[in-house]
């Protein structure tokens, strides 16, 4: 097999060299045009490691009319991700090994990106009954992230066993925090908005409480947490507190809830139905800082594919979530690098290390250098793009960004070595 | 004008001139023959997605006086109940050429939806949408009002309305505050805190939670609808107990100046939110909201059909 | 109308002349009903409602007794609602008596292609049953296009299609007058 070379990139945004890639690996890093094997011309262009997604819904098995694990793998591709976290709200739930285990292996099969499924928390996500873990955990899939995302575990003596149950594993609870009797028929943010708009508010407090909650029962167990989606400033408060108090919790923003904000649902548009709800403008601030500073820890896209009868409708009856795979680095080009609050380096800390790390995910979130596996990402920094839904990769097409202009493009995407996605296309 | 989706959305111009066009209609209404040739050859569709007998009758009657052809679409008992969505429900109405939909829905903003997700090319009318808005029902208040408190004349400025109950869920509530606020008038809302929606203090209103003090300084005090499941909800202990604390009685009528009007939209439940010796009184004027409900949506029907259509967008 | 194009306008009544005819019609008027009883002045707005109130003034003074006197807004009625954005109503007022087995005046400023007066037939037929129907315009300017003829004219008044006729009265308009401008300019 020839060298791959990834020619005049400028890894972090850094001095450009030359990437050499053989067997799947970082081999060499040459000064600029000296490498020798198949050239990839990356002129300017930054490199970045492969970008890793704690939280996306690729549908499969179940509403393959809405996303499957190969439509989702290109999108993903696309957006420079080389490994995704199947959420396990699919039909049958991902709540066997049976389930964790098929998923993975048609990952493998499609071969974009490495296609990590996370294992329900309970059974059919019914919130009684813990699922069986451990099975899944020992599965070849090998799950680690825990999660009944979509809904909350809210029953507090089942979340205290989960945190237990899972450190034998090494694994994690990926808590979706949403007190369900304060969100009950919930649509919107509860604020003066909703008021106005006649909309059942889905309030701060009912993410808030179940984060307290959450991390004091952490403290307590000794045990990981993962709080998914976190959409509020007060969210924000208490896990910083909580890490301050040396709480062994992590948490994720959605591209989203970085730039979008409540006052969108006054259209009426079902595209901007999402779970947890667009806040306000002060929680957007928030959140930036808190990634920013590192209290939040990862980007996650939260991708949400929906056919497109259940968001051509009327809000009430409207799907909740949005597309985000292939529009995530641009977001955070928008709202963190281009505002100053992250370097290149910061993004591959939060898009990639550190979320791997979360995911206890080896094989991805390395460092630029030699002996690295070549799970790389190269952007232009410098060009931009207008979302068109209909080519987006995702089968479905709910994005909120159609006709928006972003900066920032993903070029080449490179998973174990392999250019997946070259040019902006699927290689 | 091309809909009428929010009363938020009526200039004061745009609503006093409905409120002329509406007084118009109701002398019209007098006459032995009542019909107009109006809106002939136009067709409005009443597309009902929740049970309101008497909101669909009024406007029913609104169109057929104009001359309208009426068609009466109830989603229950049709293809909506059978899972079509309002989107194609809405493709059919635009195949049979309805020029204006009244759209009654259980889901807040709805009608908006229906205006503008490029389903139909037809005016749109908010009927009533889910705890959202009710534009028509705050035009008749705002007319019932100015014709007793005004002579019928100009708008509402310095008129003292209190609106008293399940604000939180009331369409009615929301659209009202809205145009009297664009009329002039002063409104406080009284409720319990917990029938008041977060954030109520940005509203355009005063708010209280107890009517004992706003009774006396109101010259109009509307008593909505507050439906005893609330309390399932935790929303208020008893039935009982809402009523003590926030309903209008004979004794606590008492403290109304007496030129004040007693409304509410309908349809009551006495011995809840207004006791039937005060729904009978001289100052009730609920008989009167009713017919003024005919001759405001004749003139919404007339100022959003009357006209070219392009010319009124 | 805005003053920049008033030097277009050509007068071709004068107060005076509005003065004279509406005396006229008003001696007609009683002339071809034999008296006062049993008559309805009614103005189709805005300014023939003036018209008929001078009118019917005029016909007291003549009479010495009082005239019914109302108006009769044919916005409803009209046949063209449909070619503009749609009109604020004019009020229409009925004198108490009604106009059943009366003699319905009715009033305008300008007659030209007859289909307000047709519309004013039509909202009529729903306020009740007149004896007669007859029709007073201050101008009559031709181009009808409906079989519907004037029965007491102050002027009659041959124009171009192109021309726009305006009637101006004090009670508007500050002044009475009537004026042609050329459609060319307008």
């Amino acid at each position: 097999m020839t060298a791959i070379v990834i020619q005049g990139v400028r890894p972090y945004g850094e001095d450009a060299v030359d990437l050499v890639i053989n067997d799947g690996v970082i081999t060499e890093i040459l000064a600029p045009g000296t490498g020798v094997g198949t050239i990839i011309e990356a002129d300017g262009l930054i490199a970045l490691p492969g970008f890793v997604d704690l939280h996306t819904h690729l549908r499969e098995p179940g509403r393959e009319d809405a996303e499957t694990i190969e439509t989702g793998s290109q999108a993903a591709a696309l957006g420079g991700f080389t490994c995704v976290h199947a959420m396990a709200n699919t039909d049958p739930v991902a709540d066997t090994a049976g389930v964790v285990e098929q998923v993975w292996r048609i990952g493998r099969e499609i071969g974009l990106i490495d296609v990590r499924p996370v294992g329900a928390v309970t059974v059919r996500l019914e919130g009684t009954q813990l699922s069986e873990i451990g099975a899944m955990a020992n599965s070849a899939a090998g799950v680690t992230v825990f999660s009944d995302d979509g809904k909350c575990v809210h029953d507090a003596l089942l979340m205290r066993r989960a945190l237990e149950y899972v450190k034998a594993f090494g694994g994690v609870v990926a808590q979706h925090a949403q007190e369900p009797r304060l969100t009950e028929n919930a649509q919107m943010n509860e604020g003066e908005l909703s008021g106005k708009l006649g909309m059942v508010g889905w309030p701060a407090v009912a993410e808030e409480a179940i984060i307290a909650r959450d991390v004091l029962l952490a403290e307590h167990v000794g045990s990981r947490l993962h709080a998914c989606h976190v959409s509020t400033a007060g969210s924000v408060e208490v896990i910083r507190w909580a890490k301050s108090r040396g709480v062994n919790v992590t948490a994720e923003v959605t591209p989203h809830h970085l730039l979008l904000t409540e006052d969108l649902v006054a259209t009426y548009d079902p595209v901007f139905k999402v779970n947890p709800p667009l806040r306000s403008t002060a929680d957007v601030l928030a959140l930036r800082q808190a990634l920013a500073d590192g209290t939040i820890d990862a980007v996650a896209t939260d991708h949400a594919p929906h056919p497109h009868e259940h968001k051509d409708c009327e809000w009430g009856s409207a799907a909740m979530g949005m597309l985000g795979l292939q529009t995530a680095f641009s977001v955070v080009m928008e709202t963190m690098v281009e505002p100053g609050l992250l370097d290149w380096r910061g993004v591959a800390d939060r898009m990639s290390v550190r979320p791997a790390r979360i995911g206890a995910v080896a094989t991805q979130g390395h460092a630029l250098e030699v002996g690295a596996l070549a799970n790389i990402v190269v952007v232009d920094p410098d060009a931009r793009w207008t979302v068109v839904p209909e080519q987006l990769a995702s089968k479905s097409s709910n994005t909120p960004y159609a006709a928006r202009e972003f900066p920032g493009v993903v070029v080449h995407t490179f998973f174990e070595g392999r250019p997946t996605v070259l040019g902006g296309k699927i290689a | 004008m091309r809909h009428l989706l929010s009363a938020g959305e009526l200039d004061r111009d745009t609503a006093l001139l409905i409120l002329d066009t509406a007084a118009e209609m109701s002398a019209l209404s007098e006459r032995s023959v009542k019909k107009l040739p109006t809106l002939r050859g136009r067709t409005v569709v009443n597309l009902f997605f929740e049970d309101s007998t008497r909101t669909r009758i009024s406007f029913e009657l609104a169109a057929k006086r104009l001359s309208a052809d009426v068609i009466n679409f109830a989603a229950k008992g049709s293809s909506v109940s059978k899972g079509e969505s309002l989107k194609d429900t809405a493709l059919t109405l635009e195949a049979m050429g309805a020029d204006a939909v009244v759209i009654r829905h259980w889901d807040s903003g709805a009608p908006y939806r229906l205006a503008h997700a490029n389903w139909i090319g037809g005016s749109v009318i908010n009927a009533g949408d889910g705890t959202h808005e009710h534009p028509t029902q705050a035009l008749l208040d705002a007319y019932t009002m100015r014709k007793h408190l005004r002579g019928g004349q100009g708008a509402l400025e310095g008129v003292r309305v209190g609106i008293v109950g399940d604000v939180l869920h009331s369409r009615v509530a929301r659209s009202n505050v809205l145009l009297l606020q664009t009329l002039g008038a002063e409104v406080t809302l009284v409720a319990p805190p917990t029938l008041l929606p977060i954030g109520i203090e940005e509203w355009p209103c005063e708010v209280s939670y107890h009517i004992d003090e706003v009774l006396p300084k109101v010259d109009a005090i509307m008593m909505l609808r507050v439906q005893s499941e609330r309390m399932k909800d935790a929303y208020f202990p008893t039935a009982r107990e809402y009523s003590r604390l926030y309903g209008l009685g004979g004794e606590r009528m008492k403290l109304l100046p007496e030129h004040a009007i007693v409304m509410h939209p309908g349809p009551m439940n006495r011995g809840m939110e207004i006791s039937a010796e005060v729904a009978d009184s001289a100052q009730a004027v609920m008989v009167e909201q009713v017919a003024n409900g005919v001759s405001v949506r004749m003139a919404v029907l007339y100022l959003l059909l009357g006209g070219a259509k392009e010319l009124s967008e | 109308m805005d003053s920049a194009r008033a030097h277009d306008l050509r007068t071709v009544l004068s107060g005076d002349d509005i003065a004279r005819a509406t005396r006229r019609i008003a001696h007609e008027i009683v002339e071809k009903a034999k008296g006062a009883s049993d008559l309805v002045i009614l103005g189709i707005p805005t300014r023939g409602v003036y018209l008929a109130q001078r009118i019917a003034a005029a016909i007291s003074e003549i009479e010495g007794v009082e005239v019914p006197v109302g108006s009769l807004d044919i916005t409803l009625y009209r046949d063209d609602l449909r070619l503009q954005p749609p009109r604020a109503l004019e009020p229409t007022s009925i004198p108490a008596g009604g106009i059943d087995d009366k003699t319905v005046v009715l009033v305008d400023d300008v007659l030209y292609s007859g289909r307000t007066i047709r519309a004013a037939l039509d909202a009529l037929n729903d306020v009740g049953r007149p004896a007669a129907v007859r029709l007073a315009v201050l101008v009559d300017r031709g181009h009808r296009e409906l079989p519907i003829r004037p029965d007491y004219v102050g002027k009659n008044i041959p124009t171009s299609s192109t021309e726009q006729v305006f009637v101006r009265l004090s009670e508007l308009d500050g002044t009475d007058a009537v004026e042609i401008a050329d459609g060319a300019g307008a």
